[in-house]
């Protein structure tokens, strides 16, 4: 119901006892995809020159499977000796290999990578699952497919720089230091490493220490396509491992992605050197819906905009600014629709919303959600059966919070949305920005000329109009104020590995 | 005929269909816009469900027993009816816990073969009506139609609107037309076809699910299946939306019939995907949801065959009718 009389209102509000059943007359059996053909290995090493090496100091650590909580493999933890001689090797690669290599020749390197990816891409998708807890229909046809269609695309601009920057002379950064997080862990990979392949630089890169499994298979990848050794070199390891990538003298440039706080670190730790920096932190977008919007489609928008990947996304919606007028049908079309959200072993073909990727990331949405309790929200929760073993939260939103609540402020990276009301456009730019962040923003309106009005005005890197979390690799990527600086993806996203005169 | 009588709380119809007629009286009634991106890819990411084993030969059956088995051709005869009323009540010879069928679709001749063929089983009697397929007729003689078909025996009567009142503006005749023919129809119930291949947009698909819903349809249904496209799944969520909405409204539950184009097993599966997760379990009964198809039947029974057999038998294993 959108647009309607007061008196239609009336009997709305009047039959609103009218209540969907989502129940069990039709249950869907499991429908988990088959992992026996899956080959992890008990151990991994470091990938640096192009070869597997243990780590100096023989320290290795355990990654597990949020859903399960079980132990996948032992990963190598790198030391800072590691690290120096990843960079090293990285040095080597780029003074007397990558740097010389015609575009055109490094653009065939960069499609085998693609190639092989998509070769890959189930395997990819059911580790990338078991490894990090997100449901499998997401790492099959987001997650895999992006990250192929990211190298592929840069592929195409390794041997066309030239007519990237309007003509003007440029050459590579030389050694690029990239750290990942645990959220798109093979995507965030393939966004840091195509790019920088592309321009020329060589890469040292750190999966984040829950994640790291989709990364060494692409660095078995990188081995198979036979790229120079030392062109791309893999780094296990947890904080001090990205730190030691970070500070170390002889790295040109430090991309890193993850959060505001360890972001802040890492330009403190760079100043006063030559280091080149960019950096996609946190966010807390404002998803903002105007009564004359599609609603029902509004609602898939919404959906995907929090429940996607459990929240664990920077750019997610996590602030739902509704007209006041349509605000209570919003939430009871997205309370139905809730109903309909599978959550569960994130290898079934039908599973919605997956496992919150650690322990860590658990506690912390715990106790933000918490805190919006205490501050006098209203909390619903959908009403899904969580299993025993792993980390789950159900996804959740809170109405009645007002900006100032933390769970309107803070990130709370997980199923957690905030419903907010607006009056006017005005109102709602305001509230929108109204954020130390501004990564993202969604706008779902029927009027076109609408979307263009508030965009303009909209302090964020990425603005969606009628839709969200949608992706493209030549669809620049990044942030405003603390949500960091620097594209990636796109033209634009090339300035981030190249120095232009 | 009136909305109180078909109970749609809509008061904002009720000026329009009593005295002031013409597009003006419906000026107040602005449907919500459908965004077409938004709305196939809502159908796409529900037809990726995976419906194996258990869930799969329970939705196949499902859909047996929402079928309209339909012939709607020139050289329809009553042998041919008759063979469809067989199937219908019993569609499997192996397996009498599949079935029965929900209805035969015919054109109004043939209604008392039907009738006869089916006396004694749950299977209804469903007739076309209202000048089927176009609807380029006077009103008077859509009634008639509609008159004859109920007083022949006809169970359920699928009428189609006016589109090209439709696509002028001139909802007040689409309206109108519809709230005659519901009347028309005394006890028998109405389906609302509305052609949508020949509508254009997902948002007159959506008004004129709106309309006929107001103007007392029991079911909203897609398509002659003269037309391409036919039913498809985003013009089928469309129309499930405007259900939810109504009902949301009203607390009155409209059926959905999804016909034409529906040929295979898998597309059942995906359609009840759709239906289960828009408008939930209330809607999952042939008394709310229907499929019009004539070749879907042996695709299901084959599926089910190698559920229950684990191989597929030859298409001559089924009887073709």
């Amino acid at each position: 119901m959108g647009q309607i009389t007061r008196s239609e209102k009336d009997s709305v509000e009047k039959r609103s006892s009218a209540a969907l059943d989502f129940g069990a007359a039709w249950e869907y059996a499991p429908a988990p995809e088959a992992t026996d053909h899956i080959r992890i290995d008990p151990k991994y090493e470091l990938f640096i020159g192009g070869k597997w090496r243990a780590p100096r100091a023989g320290k290795y650590f355990q990654t597990i499977s949020p859903s399960t909580e079980q132990v996948l493999a032992e990963v190598a933890e790198a030391g800072a000796e590691d690290v120096d001689d990843a960079v090293k090797a990285a040095r080597q690669a780029y003074d007397n290999v990558w740097s010389k290599m015609r575009g055109a020749e490094r653009a065939k390197y960069i499609f085998r990578i693609s190639r092989a990816i998509q070769e890959k891409a189930r395997e990819l998708a059911i580790v990338e699952s078991m490894d990090g807890g997100k449901p499998i229909k997401e790492s099959r046809d987001v997650d895999v497919p992006l990250a192929a269609a990211h190298f592929f695309y840069h592929a195409g601009w390794a041997d066309k720089l030239d007519y990237a920057f309007q003509g003007r002379p440029h050459r590579p950064l030389g050694v690029a230091g990239q750290i990942i997080p645990w959220n798109f862990p093979l995507l965030m990979a393939a966004w840091k490493i195509a790019p920088a392949l592309a321009c020329g630089n060589t890469v040292v890169l750190k999966p984040a220490e829950t994640t790291p499994l989709t990364a060494l298979l692409l660095a078995q990848i990188i081995e198979e396509c036979e790229l120079p050794p030392g062109v791309v070199n893999i780094l296990t390891g947890a904080g001090a491992t990205g730190a030691a990538i970070a500070s170390h003298p002889d790295v040109d440039k430090i991309a890193f992605t993850g959060s505001t706080g360890v972001g802040k670190r890492i330009q403190k730790s760079i100043a006063g050197t030559t280091k080149r920096l960019t950096l996609e932190l946190g966010g807390k977008a404002a998803n903002i819906v105007f009564g004359d919007a599609s609603l029902d489609q509004a609602v898939e928008g919404i959906v995907r905009g929090i429940y996607f990947n459990q929240g664990h996304v920077c750019c997610a919606g996590s602030r739902l600014l509704v007209e006041e007028s349509v605000h209570d049908v919003i939430v009871r079309k997205l309370k139905d629709r809730m109903m309909t959200l599978r959550l569960g072993d994130p290898l079934d073909k039908n599973t919605d919303v997956g496992a919150i990727n650690s322990k860590m990331q658990l506690g912390k949405i715990r106790e933000l959600v918490e805190a919006g309790e205490q501050e006098g929200a209203e909390r619903y929760s959908a009403p899904v059966k969580l299993p025993e073993k792993g980390y789950w939260f159900p996804p959740t939103f809170f109405t009645g919070a007002g900006q100032s609540c933390r769970i309107a402020r803070e990130e709370i990276f997980g199923p957690v949305l905030t419903i907010m009301t607006f009056r006017t456009p005005d109102e709602a730019i305001e509230k929108a920005n109204n954020t130390m962040y501004g990564l993202s923003a969604g706008i779902w309106t029927d009027k076109g000329s609408k979307i263009f009005h508030m965009a303009t005005r909209l302090k964020a890197g990425v603005i969606w109009g009628n839709t969200y979390n949608k992706f493209d690799p030549s669809s620049p990527f990044g942030g405003y104020k603390e949500s960091g600086f620097g594209r990636e993806g796109g033209r634009q996203g090339l300035l981030a590995y190249t120095d232009v005169e | 005929m009136s909305t109180e009588q078909n109970g749609s709380g809509l008061s904002l119809f009720r000026a329009g269909s009593g005295g002031g007629r013409g597009p003006s009286a419906y000026a107040l009634f602005n449907p919500p816009p459908v965004d077409k991106v938004a709305v196939e890819e809502r159908a796409a990411a529900l037809a990726t469900r995976s419906i194996k084993k258990a869930a799969k030969v329970a939705g196949l059956k499902l859909a047996v027993s929402m079928m309209d088995l339909t012939t709607l051709e020139g050289k329809d005869t009553p042998g041919k009816v008759r063979q469809l009323c067989q199937k219908a009540m019993r569609p499997l010879d192996s397996d009498p816990s599949i079935g029965p069928c929900a209805a035969i679709c015919v054109y109004p001749n043939l209604v008392p073969v039907a009738k006869a063929t089916l006396a004694g089983s749950t299977v209804k009697v469903a007739s076309v009506a209202t000048a089927f397929p176009s609807g380029q007729s006077p009103l008077s003689i859509k009634l008639d139609d509609t008159r004859r078909a109920v007083e022949l025996g006809a169970d359920e009567i699928d009428m189609v609107i006016d589109r090209g009142a439709m696509l002028t503006g001139d909802y007040a005749k689409v309206f109108d037309e519809i709230a005659a023919t519901k009347e028309a129809c005394g006890a028998a119930h109405l389906k609302v076809i509305l052609e949508t291949g020949e509508l254009g947009s997902y948002d007159v698909v959506r008004r004129a699910s709106d309309l006929a819903i107001a103007a007392g349809a029991d079911f909203i249904k897609t398509s002659t299946g003269k037309i391409q496209p036919a039913a498809t799944l985003p013009v089928t969520l469309v129309m499930l939306e405007a259900i939810r909405d109504y009902y949301y409204a009203s607390g009155r539950r409209i059926g959905m019939k999804p016909a034409g184009g529906v040929r295979t097993a898998k597309q059942s599966l995906q359609y009840l995907v759709l239906l289960r997760e828009t408008l939930g379990d209330a809607w999952l009964t042939p008394d709310l949801f229907r499929f019009g198809a004539s070749a879907l039947l042996n695709d299901v029974l084959m599926q089910l065959e190698k559920e229950r057999t684990g191989a597929y038998q030859a298409s001559e294993d089924f009887s073709k009718d």
